[in-house]
């Protein structure tokens, strides 16, 4: 397996409190690993660090085996590690559209240009194109605000993976989407995810998306790895169990990945 | 893009002729309008992107004093020269406190960007070589050795407003539909998005900043040369109130709005000066209530709402 991404001994603390620690996870090209843990287990500031959001207190961040730690966002996303956001972070008083072309305009640039107009035919076809691969063509000339839950995780995610990252971390990418709609979005994304050929690792606690799209689970509690292995056997593990998902879950997983 | 430059030169054109045509108390009102009109078009580019600066004062003062103090000590009259140094100075010093005021936001932007206008005031005002609190006049300005006397003296100023109006307002338009333009209003929305997308958030602002000064030094060249003296009060406080009186008045919504503004507040203020001597500030805050609660917008959206059928 070749790792794309590595954690040795990662750790973040505020103050005295112990956000992560020894954190020691590796992500291999291709995979779709799944995280899972209850509030306040290290799941988002463990991305937080590998993104650059948050510099860790120690440990190392490995990409292609050279160091991370210390770069700052736009160095990290550059790199090839991208990420969404728990709450989609997009441009809410501007229009889908206007949102896309604003991505197209900073990936293309690495010096913003001040007098070439962004909005010119051919970018606005390829924001169509964009759009239409996530299924929200019909939302373009809409204001982020106005828009569904569900179509700003989208836009959100679809942002992200504009720069073909080689790693995508999602936070929580079906929370606050309704019930019905979560495995449409799923099957979107994973469907753009695969033909990009992108690892992706993703935060989420609904087991039933957890069993359906990843091939590898993590489990996280109190800031650390409690268990990291094939779904089944993960969330076979007493200590999940207990800790985590609790012991009334009634889901038959080898079926759930079969069906993904 | 094409049809948009074209017009923009043809109002130039027109509005060059018809100064020809016009009294001097007139030409010499929309000089001091257009050159606060174009310090305005660079608060446009920061308050687009969500800052507003109660310091613009800071350049439009050191525009003109650079104007005052070359004429006098290099001994030179050449407008284009003296307007090109007062560009090239204000930008240097923004350089420099770009690099603090691009790290803050909101409130403290507006008010670090205020203490620093505040603090050439102080400089000025102590500064008896320069006039102290009096100030000094400035010589009249020379265009390749040429300057117009009696009825048209105020024309060459007049005419460098109106062609620094027209070359600015042309950036400014093709500005604001670039991806730096468009970037201004994404920070203004959300700086972590703009990160995660692969630009830097100081980045915008600084270059933001710099274009805002250059604009401000442009503006406060052309007053100096407009106006034959300057004095400290140009750096006052109350001076950069009044650019963001006229961004609210005229509108940020387009690179016409600062100039609609600026023609607006000085027609009101010399009316309301005529009319009411004691009282004329009175009637300029009613203006900008009036304005605030009817076109929240400012009076450029007025023109979009008859033209495109936007609302209000």
């Amino acid at each position: 397996m070749n790792a794309l991404l590595e954690t040795r001994s990662l750790a973040r603390n505020f103050g005295a409190v112990t956000a992560a620690a020894d954190i020691d996870v590796t992500i291999n090209a291709g995979e779709i690993v799944g995280v899972i843990g209850s509030n306040g287990a290290g799941k988002t500031t463990f991305i937080n660090m590998v993104t650059g959001y948050l510099a860790p207190s120690s440990g190392e961040i490995l990409f292609k085996g050279k160091s991370i730690v210390g770069k700052n966002p736009r160095q990290v996303m550059r790199a090839g590690i991208c990420r969404s956001f728990q709450v989609a972070q997009l441009f809410p008083e501007l229009t889908v559209l206007d949102n896309v072309l604003i991505a197209y305009g900073i990936m293309k640039h690495k010096i913003l240009p001040l007098m070439s107009p962004l909005a010119t035919k051919a970018n606005i076809q390829q924001a169509e194109q964009l759009l239409e691969e996530y299924g929200i063509t019909s939302y373009m000339a809409e204001t982020v605000v106005t828009l569904p839950q569900g179509v700003r995780k989208l836009l959100d995610i679809a942002l992200a993976m504009l720069r073909k990252p080689e790693i995508l971390l999602l936070d929580e990418p079906t929370s606050g989407v309704a019930i019905d709609d979560k495995f449409e979005l799923m099957d979107t994304v994973m469907r753009a995810v695969r033909k990009s050929g992108a690892a992706v690792l993703f935060v989420e606690h609904d087991m039933e998306v957890i069993a359906r799209y990843s091939t590898r689970l993590i489990a996280f509690y109190d800031g650390r790895v409690l268990a990291d292995g094939a779904v089944s056997e993960v969330m076979g593990d007493e200590k999940v169990k207990e800790l985590v998902t609790g012991h009334h879950l009634d889901i038959d997983y080898e079926r759930e990945v079969e069906h993904a | 893009m094409k049809y948009a430059t074209t017009m923009i030169v043809g109002a130039g054109i027109a509005l060059l002729a018809a100064g020809l045509f016009m009294p001097g108390w007139l030409t010499f009102l929309l000089t001091l309008a257009f050159a606060k009109g174009l310090v305005v078009m660079g608060l446009l580019l920061l308050m687009r992107a969500g800052l507003v600066s109660f310091g613009q004062g800071l350049y439009y003062c050191l525009g003109a004093y650079c104007v005052g103090i070359a004429g006098d000590y290099f001994e030179t009259q050449n407008a284009l020269l003296l307007l090109l140094l007062a560009i090239v100075v204000c930008v240097a010093l923004a350089a420099v406190i770009g690099l603090l005021l691009c790290r803050y936001r909101d409130i403290f932007f507006a008010m670090f960007s205020m203490a620093f206008s505040m603090i050439l005031y102080g400089v000025l005002v102590k500064s008896s070589a320069f006039g102290s609190s009096d100030g000094f006049n400035v010589k009249p300005p020379l265009l390749f050795g040429w300057t117009p006397t009696g009825e048209s003296g105020p024309f060459l100023a007049y005419g460098l407003a109106v062609v620094a109006l027209v070359g600015v307002g042309i950036f400014v338009w093709r500005y604001l539909r670039s991806p730096m333009g468009y970037a201004g209003e994404a920070v203004r929305e959300n700086e972590i998005r703009v990160e995660y997308l692969g630009a830097s958030v100081r980045r915008i602002i600084y270059t933001k900043y710099l274009l805002a000064a250059a604009m401000a030094g442009l503006g406060g060249g052309i007053t100096a040369l407009a106006a034959g003296h300057i004095d400290p009060e140009m750096a006052y406080w109350t001076t950069s109130g009044e650019f963001v009186f006229i961004a609210l008045m005229g509108g940020v919504g387009h690179a016409a709005g600062p100039v609609i503004g600026a023609v607006l507040f000085e027609l009101l203020r010399t009316y309301a000066f005529q009319i009411s001597p004691y009282t004329w500030q009175m009637i300029l805050g009613i203006a900008l209530l009036v304005i605030i609660l009817y076109l929240p917008k400012g009076v450029w959206s007025l023109v979009e709402r008859v033209t495109k059928g936007k609302p209000l």
